[in-house]
């Protein structure tokens, strides 16, 4: 263990780096990266104070996007220092990040989970599936895409969506956030928070 | 018992068309002699599903070369209760009595599983009858009775980034005394998804079953129509599947051992694994355009790999070779995690056994049993790689396991990826007509996938997660363990919640 530490004293940060005028230019997805980041953590900056906190909601996925979503937290693309962070309670949440077909087994415990997160909220649907267009979306066993269950504020497709996709929807969630208010809730008991 | 179902099975002549393993009509005394041999302990379940007019149970009678698939009749709605004589069955039977309305006769357990009330429709494969939505919280939980014993009801909706289901704690201060699962939740519908539709949206359902297991599913789903149909796909496609499954191997389990580790408050080697992911899945998108390989196994073969696929891959694993020993090394000499690890969440060799788990939960418990080698397939069959078994049984023996099968998987690439075979990598489908079944080893375990094909179509198909034998033992595994030790078994395990709701 402490070979390992001092190594690190020593190692360059695996975190794709922010770019510098003087250093070579980066691969074209990090640089991207780098780049998105600073933009992300502008707006964050400006709409939020200091961040965003984001609850994750698995609402009949295959867990494909969760396993993507999963890596926003590794060293490699470190979301937590533009600013966003994931919470363990709707209760501490900014946004929902939800997934999957909306199951009819998953439906109430999405809208409780809506109804649990203080206003003001935004709601992103992740991926093709919660998009509406996935291989689930005739079933007797599903409601379909997230929208029809509450208020979506911005789709993120892919399936799964990479997470350099998450990265670019967040932006975009920030852009549309200042742009306008989150969406208002359809007339159904379910968003009566 | 399993001779009496030995020479049961001797006297059958199997359903002409099923392949490789033989299928059995049997009566109802079959049935039940199946179901009780399984019982007393005389073979595995490995699958028991239902369709319109039938279920079917697939199982290894012991000492058999070959499972078989056993199929009755349903009459009046109902047929015997495996789960009565073999617990393991329980479930199973209760899945299918909630899609088909076959419903098993003196079962003990008649709660609906997959059913929560919500579809507006009973047994939606069958009668389909219509029925009134109920309160999806009501469920008859199994009574905890005792002094100060006291619930602790958790999720569905979880802390972390995960899939969705409930636990149901009865705890004794900080002992858990029971724990109960009641799963379900991200029911899809799948089997009602592979009832008469084409042969790809039916791949494309497949491979969407458990997206981390996405290779495993469709290489099981692709060997059991290529048996359906009698045909055999290219050298170049046998090789890259197995090169798609050991990768998607390295890449689930790095994330587990992180994960694992991090439950432990040990995030450093969390952090670790979590990069050598990142460039597992980096490098499975430079060579087959998808991080996790998704829709690239079809029937008759695979989507080809890039140019430079072998390149890349190869590059990764030097890269992640070394490191990851080191955090192996550092893994075996950091005690204060292995207080967390040893000793905590043991499940015994008899359940293991019983249940016929596998993957990572049987082997931790001394069940030597891995499908590339038992019930072996192309490109394992040709190809000696070890299988780890350890026997404690303990959060810390599904560590080592995962971390072994590694090793191995590394082998097996490095071999595969200095000898690509050249030529095509599918072959087109015939319009035949068949049934098949086949087994592969997804990093969580054995998945079976049995299809029946009508004119090139896909009459039918079922998939079974290792997942529906590994659930039940982590309810043994946790009991009088502490409340907080529950997310670092529920990790060791890392069942699958999709693969098991369908
Ligand atoms: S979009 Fe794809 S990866 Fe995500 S839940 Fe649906 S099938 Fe799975």
């Amino acid at each position: 263990m402490r070979t390992l530490l001092l190594r690190s004293l020593f190692l360059r940060a695996v975190t794709v780096p922010a770019p510098r005028p003087d250093a070579s230019p980066p691969p074209a997805e990090e640089a991207i990266l780098a780049e998105l980041g600073k933009a992300l953590e502008v707006r964050t900056r400006r709409l939020f104070g200091r961040s965003i906190t984001i609850r994750e909601v698995d609402a009949g996925s295959c867990n494909g996007c969760e396993l993507e979503i999963h890596a926003l937290n590794n060293a490699v693309y470190d979301v937590e220092r533009f600013g966003i962070k994931f919470a363990a309670s709707p209760r501490h949440a900014d946004v929902l990040l939800v997934t999957g077909p909306v199951t009819h087994n998953m439906r109430v415990a999405l809208e409780r989970t809506y109804a649990a997160t203080p206003d003001p909220k935004w709601v992103v649907a992740v991926g093709d599936c919660a998009a509406g267009c996935g291989v689930f979306a005739e079933s007797y066993a599903t409601v379909g895409s997230v929208e029809k269950v509450v208020p979506v504020d911005l789709v993120i497709k892919g399936c799964p969506p990479k997470p350099i996709d998450l990265v670019k929807g967040l932006l975009e969630l920030m852009d549309r956030a200042t742009a306008k208010p989150a969406a208002k809730p359809p007339d159904q008991p379910a968003a009566q928070a | 018992m399993s001779e009496r179902l030995a020479k049961l099975i001797a006297e059958q002549t199997p359903v002409a068309g099923h392949r490789p393993w033989p299928r059995y009509e049997v009566d109802q005394a079959g049935w039940i002699v199946a179901a009780q041999a399984l019982g007393e302990g005389g073979g595995d379940l490995l699958g028991l599903w239902g369709e319109k007019d039938f279920v079917h149970l697939a199982l290894r009678v012991a000492g058999a070369a070959t499972p078989c698939v056993i199929s009755y009749r349903v009459k009046s709605a109902d047929f015997p209760s495996v789960g009565r004589y073999h617990a393991p069955a329980l479930r199973l039977e209760r899945a299918v009595r909630d899609l088909y309305g076959h419903a098993p006769f003196s079962s003990p357990d008649r709660r609906p599983w997959l059913d929560h009330g919500a579809w507006g429709l009973r047994a939606p494969l069958g009668p389909r009858a219509p029925s009134l939505r109920r309160d999806p919280a009501a469920y008859d939980f199994l009574p905890a009775l005792g002094e100060g014993l006291h619930q602790i009801p958790v999720g569905p909706v979880h802390a972390g980034i995960i899939e969705p289901g409930h636990f149901r704690f009865s705890v004794n201060g900080e002992i858990v005394a029971r724990l109960e699962e009641r799963l379900g939740y991200v029911h899809k519908g799948i089997d009602g998804l592979l009832t008469d539709t084409d042969m790809e949206r039916a791949s494309r359902v497949v491979a969407r079953i458990s997206g981390g297991s996405t290779v495993a599913y469709s290489f099981a789903f692709a060997r059991a129509v290529e048996e359906a149909l009698q045909i055999d796909p290219p050298p170049r496609a046998k090789i890259l599947r197995g090169v798609m499954a050991e990768i998607e191997r390295i890449a689930n389990h790095l994330g587990d051992i992180g994960a694992i580790c991090n439950d432990a408050s040990f995030s450093l080697i969390h952090a670790h694994c979590g990069i050598f992911r990142e460039r597992v899945l980096a490098a499975a998108d430079r060579a087959f355009g998808h991080r996790l390989m998704m829709d690239r196994i079809v029937p008759g073969g695979t989507e080809d790999a890039g140019l430079g696929a072998s390149r890349a891959l190869q590059l990764m694993l030097d890269e992640i070779e070394k490191p990851f020993a080191e955090i192996v090394r550092l893994y075996d000499d950091t005690p204060s995690l292995q207080d967390r690890t040893c000793n905590t969440g043991v499940v015994s060799k008899e359940l293991v056994e019983k249940w016929a788990a596998g993957g990572h939960v049987g082997r931790a418990s001394g069940r030597n049993f891995d499908t590339r080698r038992d019930f072996p397939y192309a490109p394992y069959h040709d190809t000696h790689f070890d299988v780890p078994v350890f026997t404690a049984g303990d959060v810390d023996a599904r560590v080592w396991v995962r971390i072994c099968e590694i090793e191995q998987s590394i082998v097996l690439l490095r071999r595969w990826l200095a000898n690509l075979p050249p030529g095509p990598a599918r072959v087109e489908l015939p319009n035949g007509t068949g049934e098949g079944i086949a087994m592969t080893e997804a990093f969580r375990g054995d998945v079976l996938v049995w299809v029946r094909v009508e004119g090139g179509r896909i009459a039918r198909a079922h998939a079974r997660d290792a997942s529906w034998f590994q659930w039940p033992l982590l309810e043994a595994a946790i009991e009088n363990n502490i409340v907080a030790d529950f997310p670092l078994c529920n990790k060791s395990f890392n069942c699958s919640y999709s693969g098991h709701d369908l």
